[in-house]
């Protein structure tokens, strides 16, 4: 657990992982500029660590009731051909999805 | 009425519900003005003549008496349309043809109104100029060479330029509201489950809220009276009852208590967007409203919060598109991992990766604690500032923005400055309340100025019948970019 009040710099390295973690493959021009443009992000968003925050429960929506109840019955959804329709790479014989090779 | 340009929807509904022009007439003008002025502009990302003609027959035939019968909308780009390309402005989802409406869409066409096509955006609706469209920025009617606002700057433009009476934006952070202020309109955004958001491209789904852009209060409540409502596709969509809120805008403020949080005001406001607050201020109080000073202690870490928060839901959203069922997929790559890094790598803006990031950083491990956590834990305490204002006020006044527009690629180069330029909106989101902007001066260079309100959960009534009240004193909502 890193402590609070961090405002530290980013390194490249900070930024590479992050990068792996979000699928982004960036350009070493553009490491160089995340590594500043988010160092100077969190270092103005560390402000709020100051804050009291003790007993204060999180907002994560703020709706009073979510209304995630409804009867389980089968709707029309979309047609195989509508879901493949904006695949980059359909096949529309087997009805899936094609993607490269996953293992190896 | 051959010339519909600057009508208000309400005034083409009844010239077509009486019959004084066919639907059909208003959609070949509003096509028309368009043609001559979106070049230009770039409100339109896809104008959708053809469909609309055909709407229009059909509202000619069977929806005269519809409440939106015949009236011209323009939907943001993030917003899904059936058959009609919905971009979010990016490269990532350029090709991208829903096969289904969003619920506001078909919401509006059950109303009558008829979608003329799909507007500009930020990539995402991450930003606050349009400058992070992947397709070019939109440029403000006031002054081609400064900043619509965003991220919904396309529909905002569409109105304030008199293409059409009526836009659809989502709010994520002051995305309908700043862009309205900066283009001289009005600008609703709803409280939090008011509208449903099917059919929305998620951005941050605890923020996000459609929206809409008009000329007057009066068009804002007619176009909310449509859309609002539970949907069944969407379980945060509220279960409250949608009143007619054209039925709110009495005119009648007196004794009605505005909060006002002048310190707020204090730093990092425009004069002469400070002159004219004030000058609005004085309006409220001549029509018989009580001004109270009140504090929103929090509301300084409000960006901060919003820039963990929304980063962070973004980050998650975003992970959807990674080149497999739709959206962009980079060629030549050799197994499953490259194409989603280069997918991804080639389909996102710099803004959009920049936010992915952060919101991936923020959630990390080690991270979580400090950042998202806290940041939710201060959102609750942005929240307790309002409903502690709330026991004294019936609504909150301030500044929409707290500058007016700025040049075209004057602030691309610092993304934190321009966060900043969210103090007055992004409180409203975290903490679900809804907001209105409407015009309430101009610059001594003639560019606009907002006065935002905002109100208790549901409470959008009051909020249309204070900017009503206002536009009856005031003619800036008649000001046009000339």
């Amino acid at each position: 657990m890193v402590a609070f009040g961090m405002a530290e710099r980013l390194t490249r390295k900070d930024v590479d992982r992050i990068a792996t973690l979000a699928r982004l493959e960036l350009g070493e021009a553009e490491k160089d500029l995340f590594v500043r443009q988010l160092t100077e992000v969190l270092a103005y968003a560390d402000q709020i660590q100051a804050i009291d925050t003790t007993e204060v429960p999180p907002t994560s929506h703020v709706l009073s009731r979510i209304l995630v109840d409804r009867a389980d019955e089968p709707q029309p959804g979309l047609t195989n051909a509508e879901a493949l329709a904006n695949a980059p790479d359909p096949s529309p014989q087997t009805g899936l999805f094609r993607v490269p090779r996953v293992i190896g | 009425m051959s010339d519909v340009s600057f009508k208000t929807a309400r005034d083409i509904r009844d010239a077509v519900s009486s019959g004084r022009v066919s639907a059909v007439e208003v959609v070949q003008a509003a096509l028309s003005r368009i043609e001559s002025t979106n070049p230009a502009l770039n409100a339109f990302l896809s104008v959708a003549g053809e469909r609309a003609l055909d709407r229009a027959k059909v509202v000619d035939r069977d929806q005269r008496t519809a409440p939106l019968a015949g009236v011209p909308v323009a939907i943001k780009d993030n917003i899904c349309t059936s058959g009609i390309a919905t971009t979010a402005a990016s490269r990532m989802l350029k090709d991208f043809v829903p096969p289904y409406d969003a619920t506001v869409v078909k919401r509006l066409e059950a109303a009558g109104a008829i979608v003329m096509g799909k507007t500009n955006c930020d990539e995402f609706a991450m930003g606050s100029s349009t400058e992070n469209s992947a397709f070019g920025p939109s440029k403000n009617p006031w002054n081609p060479e400064y900043i619509s606002g965003g991220s919904s700057g396309g529909s905002a433009v569409a109105v304030a330029a008199g293409m059409t009476p009526l836009a659809l934006g989502s709010d994520t952070g002051g995305s309908i509201r700043q862009p309205a202020s900066l283009c001289g309109i009005a600008g609703l955004k709803p409280t939090y489950g008011r509208v449903s958001r099917y059919g929305l491209i998620a951005f941050a789904s605890s923020l996000d809220q459609i929206g809409p852009f008009a000329r007057t209060a009066y068009d804002a409540a007619l176009a909310l009276s449509v859309l609002a409502g539970p949907d069944p596709h969407d379980a945060t969509a509220a279960r409250e009852a949608v009143p007619d809120y054209t039925a709110a805008l009495t005119g009648d403020i007196r004794g009605l208590r505005l909060g006002v949080p002048r310190r707020m005001l204090e730093q990092g406001v425009d004069e002469s967007v400070r002159g004219c607050f004030y000058h609005a201020l004085e309006v409220f109080r001549s029509r018989g409203a009580e001004l109270v000073d009140i504090d929103l202690p929090h509301a300084k870490y409000a960006i901060a919060t919003y820039y963990i928060v929304a980063t962070a839901e973004a980050s998650s959203n975003l992970a959807r598109f990674d080149g497999v069922r739709y959206g962009y997929r980079a060629p030549g790559v050799r197994n499953v991992k490259e194409m989603y890094e280069q997918s991804r790598s080639q389909g996102f803006g710099p803004e959009v990766k920049r936010r992915i990031m952060l919101g991936t950083y923020v959630l990390s491990a080690g991270y979580y604690d400090a950042y998202y956590l806290k940041a939710q834990r201060v959102r609750t305490l942005v929240r307790r500032d309002y409903e502690q204002a709330f026991r004294k006020v019936d609504a909150v006044v301030m500044p929409t923005s707290p500058t007016p527009a700025f040049k075209i690629g004057e602030r691309v180069e610092d993304p934190l400055q321009l966060y900043l330029t969210d103090i007055f909106t992004v409180s409203a989101n975290l903490a679900g309340l809804p907001a209105l902007s409407v015009p309430c001066g101009l610059t001594p260079n003639r560019l606009p100025i907002g006065l935002q309100m905002t109100g208790k959960p549901f409470d959008e009534p009051m909020l249309l019948r204070i900017g009503d009240s206002y536009e009856r004193d005031t003619n800036w909502w008649k000001e046009g970019p000339g």
